[in-house]
């Protein structure tokens, strides 16, 4: 006998390539775990495309397209419509990309997608920067943050523009479901994938996925270092389903965004004013989230 | 005139990743303490591997008798990678990290 706080079937098997601790492997585990079998995934360049192992090996139980970095959201569009040709409506069609491929390289080809309307899930596994190739600074990630190419120096060049907001690019869009979860959280992963398996039309999910070896944090940190982003309100737990916000998890005690910086090797070089700046910045948009929440649930209309 | 098509059109991978085993990678050898295990599967739950299965109740000692109907958990070690997410997140530190090299000495 056993009590398991998530599904026990695994569709995704073990001996694939990923690295020690990755987060990205965690998220696969959940979604397919929710999804279940019924499933057609599709996966451009990142580091997913890798992690399966090089041909003739699969890592997964269900079916996997391989596309080119830019048309993840064109692949599941097609596969989608050519399922519902064949009268074969119940399939869940995936498309599964890093944040380079979706926020930065991939969002033409999504922003169609889900404008057209199809009945696809777009997850994007967000590990902050384009790590299969080398950890290059892509517009997911965030201020302040250390990469290959932005690698500070006398002048101080980090990244300092701010985290691109691809959540709210998607409700921008006015889809059925937009979510972001994380893997310290898979239980609120996974009630958000049954939750938008019951709705027609574009599903996204922003899916906060740490990667230990270009944040420069120990292997074992990694699902610790996505509970502190939660905890600190660097990356909250939301959905907006029809256009309306609702804050899946509210911390009582919040951590300093200090606590959460200091963890991370990539951001071991900033100022005491830096983290300061940063914290302001965390701090507005979890007070922006709370009023939208609040507006959209019809709380209020002093606005 | 006729097209003929291939068998497969496009490569497709048949072989399953379980036969790479990535075992050989690691370097801490994460052991349980079974008798401090409370047999919750937090470790099961968060392992990117994945690679802890569960096990018959009385294949391994028991922390509290009132346990011993619950099914045991096990780390395969052909796959475990040891990255130590188990140990950190196991909440009673039932799971050690001890270096491969020392174990192979003794």
């Amino acid at each position: 006998m056993r009590h398991l706080p998530i599904p026990e079937e695994e569709y995704m098997l073990p001996g694939h390539t990923a690295c020690l601790g990755c987060g990205a492997t965690l998220v696969m585990r959940y979604l397919l775990k929710a999804l279940g079998k019924n499933t057609i995934l599709s996966i451009p360049a990142c580091c997913w495309a890798v992690i399966p192992g090089v041909y003739p090996r699969r890592a997964l139980e269900v079916p996997l397209l391989y596309t080119a970095f830019e048309v993840t959201g064109a692949a599941i569009s097609g596969i989608k419509e050519a399922l519902n040709a064949m009268g074969k409506e119940d399939v869940n069609v995936v498309g599964f990309a890093g944040d380079g491929g979706t926020a930065d390289i991939g969002i033409q080809a999504l922003s169609g997608a889900v404008e057209r309307g199809h009945d696809v899930f777009y997850i994007m596994y967000d590990n902050e920067a384009y790590m299969n190739t080398g950890i290059q600074r892509s517009g997911s990630t965030p201020m302040g943050a250390w990469t290959t190419t932005t690698p500070g120096g006398k002048k101080r060049m980090y990244k300092w523009e701010p985290k691109k907001n691809m959540a709210e690019i998607m409700v921008a869009h006015k889809i059925p479901y937009v979510a972001t979860a994380t893997i310290a959280y898979p239980e609120d992963f996974i009630k958000k994938l049954k939750k938008a398996k019951e709705i027609k039309g574009p599903k996204f999910f922003q899916v906060f996925s740490p990667c230990p070896t270009g944040w420069r944090v120990p292997p074992n940190k990694s699902v610790e270092v996505s509970k502190m982003a939660v905890l600190s309100k660097a990356f909250p737990l939301y959905e907006v389903e029809h256009g309306k916000y609702r804050i899946t998890v509210k911390p009582k005690k919040f951590v300093p965004m200090k606590d959460y910086l200091k963890m991370q090797g990539r951001f071991r070089h900033l100022t005491e004013e830096e983290i300061e700046r940063i914290q302001e910045e965390v701090d507005r948009n979890w007070e922006e989230l709370l009023l939208k929440e609040k507006i959209t649930q019809g709380e209020t209309h002093e606005i | 005139m006729a097209i003929i098509l291939p068998d497969e059109p496009t490569p497709i991978a048949k072989v399953p990743s379980t036969e790479n085993k990535t075992g050989g990678w690691r370097t801490f050898r994460p052991i349980i303490n079974y008798e401090k295990c409370i047999r919750c599967y937090i470790c099961w739950k968060f392992c990117p591997e994945p690679a802890i299965e569960f096990d018959s109740p009385d294949a391994h000692p028991v922390a509290k008798p009132q346990l011993a109907k619950f099914d045991s958990v096990k780390i395969n070690y052909d796959y475990c990678k040891g990255c130590g997410i188990c140990a950190n997140e196991c909440p009673v530190n039932a799971i050690e990290m001890i270096l491969e090299e020392k174990l192979e000495e003794d």
